[in-house]
């Protein structure tokens, strides 16, 4: 999503209008604080500025405080990020079975540093410190899915399943 | 539910329902966990429904939970009317149609892919060990897991019909508070989360502290690496956790519960919310349970990714929308825990256990383990190992028993060099003390620690420096910057890791580490700091020599390190000159005749360590 300063008052609220849906499901309450931002983050896709200060201004907080909490925790992202997010997993059992090697071959393949966004917002990559298959290590999840006993060489597999397509087939219509 | 007698009712019509479908049709079971999804159950799960639509068959298709063997996944169980629940294990899409045409159509299991069976109170086939017969299962004691991989994770009609919620209904209306809670002392429960402490001494100082208002909670944000026992609890069997929460909080006197759960585990939280929704539908969380006055509901948190809100401090400031950072103790939580009211705060696994010890009793639950730990443990078995999995083992079993006669030992040609327990706040235990019972207090001694069940098995191939090295860079990242000791110290620590690990290790180093260590440790704020020296203290002790060769001669004993700076060379004699090392060079620095012994030219090499990892005959190492 763009800058939005300098927008005049209607625009600004139809912008911030998929906050008022997520503010409408809870009570106005600090303790929803962490939820909100949650929702807030899945209807954007990440924490704008302005989306911050309107969750502090109706929660009756500081903005510092929301921006403490936003910051905190590595589930937040204050950034815009990929339409796909990849998590590889950088924990003890994938550390001893290669895991280091499957982020290299991310890295290669998607052009990007962990941490990074790929220019066309198609992917963001981060590492986690364990997703908890340890059992499949070496695993990488993108999205809400695990993929275990990936390697080296199979990833650029993986990862092409969840490009856009870049052109839509008429005959599967 | 109004009374005990209306949950006894419903048992038996459930059991008999759960009896006469076995009867009624073959059932094809998936293994449904994350680690069986991401093996591929789901294309395992959308090839057994088109078969079964091709050739238009009755038969019921059903999920189960994570049974813990990960090595086999993706997992199918077949069990047809009056016969065994047969399992076949690395199952391909492939193999589908073979299993459904022989095993479900034909009655012939196909033997080649079958694992095991389990009995069911059916008689067995021929050609297929028994569960029981497996050494990863007949040595398990699985309490806890019980019922994990065997039931329908997301019906609660199975879980009550093999005998759920019965120890809730006795607990709330034939015992007291008070002797539900003296139960779990004379049980000698200690916490799973790590620390082991008495669980009914806990609930006692909890339901001891006067107040209008008081809250229980599960502590589900298992972050340690290499640990996934409470996602499989939850995702296999999530109504034994939520069971024994409701018996905690009629013991404690609590109305409110929270389940604190990792965002990292959404299947959890599925199966969770199904679960609580289940249990409300059946007047199990609600008003007046049993008919006994008692009322209680629970709630679910998604934790926002921050290792520290496993504390339990930081927590409860996370649950109460701030940022999850950790506060002095005391005051405890059973005095001022959640938003000031005393709360109790349990793992998941120490809930897992609660219903056995009401229903069978403080004595049988203290009949097993050793004197200071009772009960079972469940072990997240990972890294160099034949069988990775999740296993329950009671308290007391030695670490060899756990990693060769369960585990399989390690995979050929790898020889094992330590055991890592504890994850980041626990240590490495060398292979010389494999046979120390684990137990709290032997864990403990040798500088470990139980932690959450992470058992990572490290070979000759693992450089212990490298996961000390790791772990605190672990820890050091999941620092929450709220005091000096932990946030500076492990910083100081890490850099020093660092350096020895590139070959820039100076002497002294060792000292100074074991020196911030001790302070570290004795002056942090939270276990966070209090453990996280631990890794290294303990590979220090054990392993000083690999220290010692980074710093000393630049040599990285186990090739981990790419940047100790001595470079690689060929032992003559046991190079066959393959070339292999030739073609990953970056540098061409190798050369050689083919079939002859090649040479790394000192000057160029980049001591990056490819060649040494692609050498067939592990004839490349680095020199001293
Ligand atoms: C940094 C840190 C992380 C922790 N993470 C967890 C965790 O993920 N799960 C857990 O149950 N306990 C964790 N604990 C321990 C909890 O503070 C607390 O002792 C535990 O939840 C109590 O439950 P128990 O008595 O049933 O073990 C952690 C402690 C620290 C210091």
């Amino acid at each position: 999503m763009g800058c939005i300063c300098g927008q005049d008052k209607q625009s600004m609220q139809a912008y911030l209008q998929p906050l008022q849906q997520v503010l409408n499901r809870y009570a106005r309450e600090e303790r929803f604080l962490v939820p909100i931002l949650q929702d807030a983050q899945e209807a954007y896709g990440y924490l704008p500025a302005e989306v911050m200060r309107e969750i502090a201004r109706s929660l009756n907080i500081s903005f510092t405080k929301v921006y403490g909490v936003a910051t905190f925790y590595s589930q937040f992202h204050l950034r815009p990020r990929g339409r796909n997010v990849i998590k590889v997993c950088t924990g003890t059992a994938c550390h001893v079975r290669g895991g280091g090697e499957v982020l290299k071959a991310i890295q290669n393949v998607l052009g990007i540093e962990a941490g990074g966004t790929t220019p066309d917002l198609e992917f963001t990559l981060e590492t986690v410190a364990c997703i908890g298959a340890c059992g499949l290590a070496p695993v990488i999840m993108i999205n809400d899915d695990t993929h275990g006993r990936v390697n080296p060489e199979n990833i650029k597999s993986i990862l092409d399943g969840y490009r856009q397509p870049v052109h839509t087939e008429v005959a599967a219509g | 539910m109004r009374s005990a007698k209306e949950l006894n009712e419903l048992r038996a019509a459930l059991a008999q329902q759960l009896a006469e479908r076995k009867r009624a049709k073959p059932r094809i079971i998936i293994g449904m966990g994350t680690c069986g999804i991401a093996a591929g159950a789901r294309e395992i799960l959308k090839a057994v429904l088109r078969e079964v639509e091709n050739r238009r068959l009755d038969v019921e298709v059903c999920q189960t939970g994570c049974i813990g063997m990960c090595q086999y996944e993706p997992l199918l169980d077949v069990q047809l009317p009056g016969g065994p629940r047969v399992t076949y294990g690395s199952v391909a899409v492939k193999d589908v149609p073979r299993i459904i045409a022989s095993h479900v159509m034909g009655g012939r299991v196909v033997e080649e892919l079958a694992v095991a069976q389990m009995a069911d109170g059916e008689p067995l086939v021929e050609g297929v060990p028994t569960y029981d017969e497996l050494d990863f299962f007949g040595r398990q004691l699985r309490i806890a897991l019980a019922n994990c991989g065997r039931i329908d994770p997301e019906s609660i009609t199975e879980y009550i019909a093999c005998g759920g919620y019965a120890a809730c209904a006795k607990a709330l209306t034939e015992m007291t508070p008070e002797e539900v809670i003296s139960e779990v002392k004379k049980a000698g429960l200690r916490g799973r989360g790590g620390a082991g402490f008495p669980t009914g001494l806990k609930w006692e100082l909890t339901s001891r502290t006067p107040s209008d208002k008081k809250y229980i909670v599960c502590n589900a944000d298992e972050g340690d690496p290499g640990a996934f026992m409470d996602r499989s609890l939850l995702e296999g069997d999530p109504h034994r956790v939520i069971e024994g929460m409701i018996i905690g909080a009629y013991a404690i006197g609590a109305d409110e519960g929270y389940i604190y759960v990792r965002a990292e585990y959404p299947l959890a939280i599925k199966r969770l919310e199904i679960a609580l929704k289940q249990a409300r539908e059946q007047g199990l969380l609600g008003e007046n349970l049993f008919g006994s006055g008692f009322s209680f509901d629970l709630h679910i948190k998604k934790g926002a990714g921050a290792f520290v809100c496993g504390e339990e401090t930081a927590l409860m400031a996370s649950i109460e929308g701030r940022r999850g950072m950790p506060r002095p103790k005391p005051p405890f939580p059973s005095v001022s825990g959640l938003w000031g009211k005393p709360t109790n705060i349990n793992n998941v696994e120490t809930f897992a256990n609660v219903a056995e010890i009401i229903d069978r009793g403080a004595e049988w639950f203290a009949g097993i383990g050793t004197e200071g730990s009772k009960g079972t443990k469940v072990f997240a078995l990972t890294g160099k190992i034949a069988h990775t999995g999740l296993v329950e083992v009671p308290m007391g079993m030695s670490l060899r028993e756990v990693i060769y006669d369960i585990g399989g030992g390690l995979p050929a040609g790898a020889q094992l060099k330590a055991v890592q327990i504890g994850g980041p706040s626990g240590g490495c235990i060398p292979a010389e003390l494999l046979d120390l019972p684990i137990d709290y207090e032997s864990l403990r001694e040798v500088g470990a620690m139980m932690g959450s069940g992470g058992m990572v098995v490290m070979d000759q191939n693992t450089c212990m420096v490298d996961v000390a090295r790791f772990f605190l860079k672990f820890t050091q990242n999941e620092s929450c910057g709220k005091c000096t000791p932990c946030r500076e110290g492990t910083k100081r620590m890490l850099e020093i890791l660092d350096r020895i690990c590139s070959g820039d290790g100076k002497d002294g180093d060792l000292e100074l580490l074991e020196e911030l260590a001790c302070h570290i440790r004795d002056t942090s704020l939270c276990q966070l700091g209090g453990s996280a020296p631990n890794p290294v203290l303990s590979t220090l002790q054990y392993f000083r020599d690999e220290y010692e060769a980074h710093i000393r001669d630049k040599r990285c004993p186990a090739n981990v390190c790419a940047g100790t700076s001595a470079p690689y060379q060929i032992n003559a004699a046991v190079c066959i000159g393959c070339g292999l090392c030739v073609r990953v060079c970056p540098a061409g620095a190798v050369s050689g005749e083919r079939r002859q012994p090649h040479h790394i030219d000192a000057g160029s090499c980049l001591v990056c360590g490819a060649c040494a990892a692609k050498c067939p005959v592990h004839a490349i190492a680095q020199g001293a």
